[in-house]
This record gives structure tokens, sequence and C-alpha cells, in this order.
């Protein structure tokens, strides 16, 4: 069940984009917090995060706000953007997707970041973050690279 | 005038690629079997029952179907349906 790293998988992403998906993270913790990084069709390379509404509010679950979730749709379709990642927060598990995260995986270009606020809650300290390709319900763990 | 149903990433291996295909209807129902004629496949990832897959969002003219009238939600000419994979988990 342990995936495996594929190689020559890999997530590429901004120091700065990254700060802010702990940030939110953390903010919201215990709850689990959610939001996407966009960026140019294509490209595979995010150009800004953008936060969502969890509707579920909830410590085990997350659910873009539908209305929400068409807005974003609206303003990327205008900039010919696409989601590059898709993150979330576990905030008593690890970072690692639950089966209910494999079921709705749906964005077959995206990244599906995790970021687990277990170990420090709200504070600073450590954070796990692991990103996963999930195509078909089949999950492939890949490297995450920060530049 | 036909109905435009935009078709997100994951549903376009229906549609032969394209972002968007046209149909007929009056209600999201029927819509949704007219298109399912020319591309096979498409309703079971839309319609589970008597109702909308939860994994999936539809939108008529910006407004989610599922607070009017979800399948039974009336189209006219010229209005836009747009599929969105939810974006959910636990």
């Amino acid at each position: 069940m342990f995936p495996r790293l594929r190689f020559g998988l890999v997530l590429t992403i901004e120091r700065a984009h990254l700060d802010e998906i702990i940030a939110h993270a953390r903010e919201d913790h215990p709850d689990e917090a959610c939001g996407v990084v966009v960026g140019a069709a294509g490209s595979d390379r995010g150009s800004r995060v953008v936060r969502m509404i969890n509707a579920d509010r909830s410590p085990t679950f997350f659910r873009f706000d539908p209305a929400e979730q068409l807005r974003l749709y609206r303003a990327m379709d205008d900039a010919d953007e696409e989601i590059v990642v898709v993150y979330h927060s576990h905030t008593a598990t690890e970072a690692y997707p639950s089966r209910t995260d494999i079921s709705y995986a749906a964005e077959p270009q995206a990244h599906y970041l995790l970021v687990s606020t277990r170990e420090s809650g709200q504070q600073e300290g450590p954070v796990e973050v692991r990103s996963y390709r999930i195509l078909d319900g089949v999950v492939t763990e890949e490297e995450v690279r920060v530049d | 005038m036909p109905v435009e149903v935009r078709i997100p990433t994951i549903l376009r291996t229906y549609t032969g690629g394209e972002k968007a295909v046209s149909g007929n209807g009056e209600t999201l129902k029927q819509l949704i079997d007219d298109v399912e004629s020319r591309h096979p496949g498409l309703k079971d990832r839309l319609v589970e029952g008597d109702g909308l897959r939860r994994f999936v969002n539809v939108y008529v003219n910006d407004e989610d179907v599922r607070f009017s009238g979800g399948l039974d939600a009336a189209l006219s000419d010229d209005d836009v349906v747009v599929v969105l994979p939810a974006v959910a988990g636990g």
C-alpha cells in the first residue's frame, strides 16, 4: 500500500507558494484547509495560490464551496490557466491521501499536495508536506522540489 | 438554439477532447440524454439513479443546479451548462 516514488515525477513549487499553503493549513487547524495553485495551462508551474473555503468546515472532510469553485473556473478560463496543484491539510493524520481523497481526485493534470499539521497544530513547528499524482484511483507519490 | 455544455478535462475522453459540446433539452435530464446519444458514457459519469452524482457540480448560467431542481432544472435556448468535478476529500 505504501506508494513508490516514481522516478521522474516531481512537483516544482515556489518557496513563497509553499509557505502560503502551510500558513493557511496552520490558520485553519484543527479544521482542514484547502485550495489550489493555478498556473498557465500546460505549463505545470504555479503562478499564484488561491485559498478556497472549506464548505464542510470539518477536521475530517473538505469540499470546495461550489459557487466559489465556479468563480475560480471562470477566472482561470479567462486567463487560460488551469489548476496545477490541489492542496489540503490533514490535521490528525499523516499527509497521505485518504480513501475519500482518492475517490474524488478528478484533475488529471494536477499535483495533489497534502500538508499534515498534526504535530504542531497552529504553532510554528514541523509540518509534513507530500505530493502525489492520483489517476483512476492509483496514487503515486512524487518528489517535492522547492525553488 | 442549442445549449452549450462545458466539459471538464477528466470527461473529455467522452467528447473526443472537446472542451464544449452542444445539445438540446427542456430540462437538464433531457439535455444529458441528448448529449449521451452522441457521447456515450458521459451520462454515467454525471447521473446516479434519479440524481446527479455527488462527485460533480453542474451549473446552469452560473447557478448550482442542486438549488434549482437538479436534473429537473429547466433550460432555455442559449443557456450555458458548466460541469466541474467536485473538489473534495477527507
